[in-house]
Parts: C-alpha cells; structure tokens; sequence
C-alpha cells in the first residue's frame, strides 16, 4: 500500500495576487461554514477524536475490561445463552451488540470495540504528532532553502532528495526496526523503543521532503517580490524578514497542508503497523488490529472490518475536508509527491 | 556657468554590472553580458535626475544597483561621501534607511497579508515605536500622499493601482530618506492617474527636499520633474542633459527618435517632415551590434560606428552625449 494518496506533480499558484489577510481569513471560513462536504467531515473526524477520547470511560463504565484484558477462557451470556469468547476451536466470537463484546473479541479473547478506541488513541496520537513534526521541520527547511538560496539550499534540498529518494514504506520500515530494537539515544533525548514517540518521529521524518519541497519553491518566488526588496531597504535582517514578509504569505499554504499530513501519518502508522514496523504489540492500533483480522478473516470478518471501517472514515473525513479547506482558501499549492 | 557644487548625494561613477548568461542545460555560465555599462553621473541634494529608456536597456538594473540591492562588479557609488559599492548588508544596514526606492509593480511591492498601516509604520524610524506617536505618523504620511487616514486599517487588495502606489511611497518616505529612487513608478497606472501621482512626486520634494532618481520608459513622464535628464541605450548613457535643452535640441540621435515618437496632440505641431520614426526593435544586451551599440537604427550612422563605441564627451554647456555624429553639431 501506498500511503501517498494525494500528489500530482509540485505544482503552486505561480504569483497570485489573491486578496489576503484578515479579511481573506474570513471570506475562507465563510466559503467552509457553506460547504456541506466539509461540514460533514468534520463532524465525522470529531465524532471519532471525541471517540477515542473517551475510551477510558467506555472500558470502565460499559465493557467493563481493559484493551490488554484476556478473557480466552470466559463464557459470556448472548441473548440469553452461555457462549465461549473464543470457541475451543479458537474461533472468537463475533458482533454481540450489548455492552460487553460490543464488536466480539479477538483470538486472544480482548474486547475489540476496548481496542478499537484504545487504538484510536493511538493512531490519532501518532497521525497528528508526526504532523506536527512535519509541520516544523518541512515548514522550516522550505522556508531556509527557499530564501537563503545558494549553498543552505544545495545541502537542504540534497538532503530531503536522500529522504525522499526512499520509499516512504521502506524508509518507515527500516528506520522502525531499527528503532524499535534499539531504541534512539540523542544525547538527553532518550527514546525507548516500544514508546509511541518512534512512530511518530518516523512517520513525521519521511514526509518532511513532501512539505518542504513546495515550500521552498514558493518561497523562491516570493523573495523576488518587490515587498521583500522595500523590506531589505528598511535596514531589516534576513530573520526579520523572514518572520515578517515571507512567513505570514506561505500560512495558508501550510495550512492547506495539516489535514492532508495528518491523514496521510494516520495512514502510513496503520501500514507500518500492519508490517510491525510502528506499534508494538501488546499496544492496540489500527494497523495491528488490521494484521490480526486478516487472519480471522473467513471466520470471524468483524475484526478486520472494524478497524478498516474507523481507518477510512478517519482519512477520507480528513482528506475532504483537506480539499474543501484548500478551495476555501483558494491556493493551488498541493503537496509534492510522485 | 554653474555655481561651484558641494559634493553630490549621490555619485555613480563607472558602474558596470554583468549577469552571467546560461546557455546550457547544466547551467554552466558560458559568459557575461553587460547590463549596464560604464555609467556616471551624479545627483545633488534636492535635485531629481531622469533616466530614460526602453525596457530592457538596464534601466532597473541600474536603480537597484544605486540603493545596493544588487552589487555592481565595476565602478563606484558613493552615497553621502561615503563609498557603499562594496559594503556587506550588514554594514548596510544604518544607511539603508536614507535610500529609499518606489516600486514599479505596486501589486508585488506590497505584502499582501499585512495592513497598510501596519506596512508604514514598519518603515518608520526605530525611536517612534508603535505606541500613539506611530499612529499618528501613518496617519499624517496617509494624509501627505493624498489617502485617509483610517485606510490604515485596510489590507493592500482592497486599493486601486494607483493608491496602493500612493502607499508605497508614504512607505518609502516614513523612513525619512534623503534620496528616493523611483523605478518607473507610474508605469503601470492608467494615464490620468500617473500625472496625479507625478505631480504628488513633485510637491513631497518640494516640501521636504528630497533628491530624486525618477526612472520611465516614457520621456514625457519626467520631463516636468525632472532637472536633469539620461538617456539610456543598451546599459550605457547615450546623453545627458538639463531636462530643457535635452527637450529642445537633443544631440543624439536615439534621444530625438524617442522625443518624436511622443505623440503631439495637434496636427500643427506635428511637423511630419523633421519626426524621425526609431527603425526596428531595441533589441537586448544579448546581441548588440559592435561599436556603437544604436547603429543598426541610426539613419546617421557611418563606419567608424561599427567599430568604435563612442565615449560619452561632456560639452561646455553641462550637456553630454555619446555619439560620433551627434545632431546639431557642424557637419552633420
């Protein structure tokens, strides 16, 4: 699977004069207050964030066990009959719809509706710090590359070509086994290898090139815009005008991109998942409780399409509303792939 | 004739600026072109000099390279006494601000995401501040060029071609310059708003005494403003000249053929026999002829044209043109 779902070519809005600012902000949040798709998508992607949340709660209150809890041996009540969580055949039991085994359990007897949210929780956390890594990073060294030109940009730029000439799965992989095993030890930054943090880093490490890419090349038109010039002849440092003149014009570009990012780290952590590459087992995400179901699939289908199901609602609301917000704000900026 | 002058504001002597030209896919530079050459000249306290010329001979070049955005690899600009030909930005930094320069795009030379009150007051001089005594400076520069002072709540898209040009330069003047270097700044607005904009040059200089370098491909544009007056060619000065006897009795041969081509608005003063319509196209830096860079449109060019590229030779009069055979001189 290719987590790059998005991606034409670099393209960006070559010199748009567009209205700007405040008042653009506004017209933007009008243009997504009326647009339905996005609207809806939001609720979807809420629903499931709150969800997640309070899966804490709905372990305790409702299902009444833990997302680690085994209950292999136990016999449940459905509809009035004594029935084995997992048969001696090793078959686990399906869909109940009551408040215990709400979505049937697991071959190791867990509740997987417990899972599902604890997972969640999980993935979201991963998807939004990795995008949040990527949103630092890719933002930073686009904007360096971009304005200092010269030889910042040779080494920035060769840099993210190293990056982005991996595949961004194999790249996942092999960064991911190698942190898991050992750990990451960067002076006081200590990092273990089963900690949620190494996904994270990882998923956000490989897309910075798909960020900073475009970026960079609208930060090369701009420094050529005549503001920029009248900037310098105030006196006012590189910093200052990056802080500025050059920031405050690829916002809405960068805004553009935090769902798209997000979707696509959520995405790639349930791959990485999927291979055993990002979270580790006993630890429930989506992309581990995906591997598991597979192999259930002819017997017991609810636990491979249970996640699946949340996995698509969460990136398809993501992605939509990532198209809406981009025709909100007008720019045609989109993110760099292959 | 002229009194003894102090020593200039500005003085460019020699400035020579080369781009490097990529012809191969691997970017290799395969050589330089000139876009300016070899170009002198100075402007006192006070004092606005025009430079004209089609676009393409080196016009921006050179005003950029007046305020130092761009390095110049030849000659000198000495501004203030002081030599800043080869000053780093850093050390650039304290005179920055005495320099100051009206675009020609006014839809690129404002930031689109800040508010025009927001733009000035970030021109104004560090000891102001942002408190009340900021305000009240964007609002009295608002006012000087021509504009409200509760515009400054506004983002640049919301004004004209010709107002947001109006803030450009209360931007360039809130950093109290001495010189403002204006680089074809009505080029790009409707004609009846480029004398509104002329004449609001005009009265500033009168009433704070700036220099300018007023810089158009158009003659008529500066003629009013200006004292002086270039004519440039092809990265060089073909003449200079005090703006009316440049008007009345050019001496080079390019300067009447722009002059002519000024439209005349009655049939009387159009004297069709003596218009000398410019024949081809400028062309580039890219492929100038040898020798003097105008002969291959010259009706008056001879041999020694093609070899030798005239000098620019002062004349008595304060007048200076490079030509071999220029006009109203004996024998040609």
């Amino acid at each position: 699977m290719s987590p790059i779902v998005l991606s034409s070519s670099e393209t960006l809005a070559a010199d748009t004069p567009s209205p700007h600012g405040e008042r653009h902000r506004r017209v933007a949040l009008r243009r997504l207050l009326h647009d339905r798709v996005a609207i809806g998508s939001v609720i979807v992607f809420a629903l499931i964030v709150i969800a997640c949340l309070c899966a804490p709660l709905y372990a305790k209150y409702v299902a009444g066990t833990g997302p680690n809890d085994n209950h292999v041996t136990e016999v449940i009540r459905v509809g009035g009959r004594p029935t084995d969580v997992v048969s001696t055949s090793g078959i686990p039991i399906g869909p109940t719809w009551q408040s215990k085994f709400l979505l049937g359990a697991d071959s190791n007897g867990r509740d997987v509706a417990v899972r599902l949210l604890y997972g969640g929780r999980t993935s979201l956390m991963i998807g939004f710090l990795a995008a949040a890594i990527t949103l630092t990073f890719g933002t930073l060294t686009g904007i360096l590359a971009g304005f200092f030109r010269g030889w910042t940009d040779t080494v920035l730029s060769r840099a993210l070509d190293v990056i982005w000439a991996y595949p961004v799965v194999l790249l996942g992989i092999a960064l991911g086994t190698a942190l898991e095993l050992g750990g990451l030890k960067l002076g006081p930054l200590v990092i273990s290898g089963n900690s949620l943090f190494v996904p994270a880093l990882i998923i956000g490490f490989v897309f910075i090139p798909y960020l900073a890419r475009p970026i960079r090349t609208q930060v090369l038109l701009l420094r050529e815009r005549e503001f920029v010039a009248a900037a310098r002849l105030l006196g006012k440092g590189s910093m200052s005008i990056i802080v500025s003149e050059v920031l405050p014009n690829v916002t809405s570009a960068v805004v553009v991109f935090v769902p798209l990012i997000v979707a696509n780290a959520i995405l790639l952590e349930a791959g990485l998942s999927y291979l055993g590459a990002g979270v580790q087992a006993p630890n429930p995400s989506w992309g581990t409780m995906i591997a598991s179901g597979v192999a259930l699939i002819t017997s017991t289908p609810s636990l491979l399409f249970a996640p699946v199901i949340m996995l698509v609602a969460t990136t398809v609301s993501m992605n939509l509303f990532g198209e809406s917000l981009r025709n909100a704000i007008g720019t045609t900026t989109s993110m760099a792939g292959r | 004739m002229t009194p003894v002058a102090p020593p200039p504001l500005l003085s460019v002597e020699h400035v020579g600026v080369e781009f490097p030209v990529r012809s191969s896919v691997v970017g290799r530079s395969s050589g330089t072109v000139r876009a300016v050459d070899d170009v002198s000249f100075t402007v006192a306290d006070g004092e606005t000099v025009g430079i004209v010329g089609e676009s393409g001979c080196g016009k921006t070049t050179l005003s950029r390279c007046i305020v130092r955005l761009l390095k110049p690899q030849r000659g000198a600009i000495t501004f203030h006494g002081r030599d800043i030909t080869k000053l780093s930005d850093r050390a650039l930094r304290p005179i920055r601000r005495q320099m100051q320069m009206v675009f020609q795009n006014p839809y690129a030379s404002l930031n689109p995401h800040r508010r025009v009150g927001g733009i000035i007051a970030g021109a104004l001089p560090k000891r102001i501040g942002s408190g009340q005594e900021a305000d009240d400076r964007v609002a009295g520069l608002l006012e000087k060029v021509g504009l409200k002072p509760e515009m400054a709540d506004r983002f640049p898209a919301e004004f004209s071609g010709g107002q947001r040009q109006r803030i450009g330069i209360a931007r360039a003047l809130a950093a109290e310059p001495k010189l403002i270097v204006l680089d074809e700044p009505v080029s790009a607005l409707d004609v009846s708003v480029q004398a509104q904009v002329v004449n609001l040059l005009g009265e500033l200089q009168e009433e704070l005494g700036l220099a300018y370098v007023f810089v158009a491909h158009d003659l008529s544009v500066v003629r009013h403003v200006s004292d002086r007056i270039a004519v440039m060619y092809l990265g060089r000065f073909v003449e200079m000249a005090p703006a009316d006897l440049l008007y009345a009795e050019p001496r080079h041969w390019y300067t009447r053929g722009l002059l002519d081509a000024v439209p005349t608005p009655t049939l009387k003063a159009r004297r069709s026999s003596s218009r000398a319509i410019l024949k081809g196209e400028a062309g580039t830096v890219l492929d100038a002829p040898s020798g003097c860079a105008f002969r291959n449109r010259c009706p008056g060019a001879t041999e020694i044209c093609t070899t030798t590229v005239p000098p620019l030779v002062e004349e008595p009069d304060g007048r200076a043109v490079a030509c071999h055979h220029p006009l109203g001189a004996p024998g040609s």
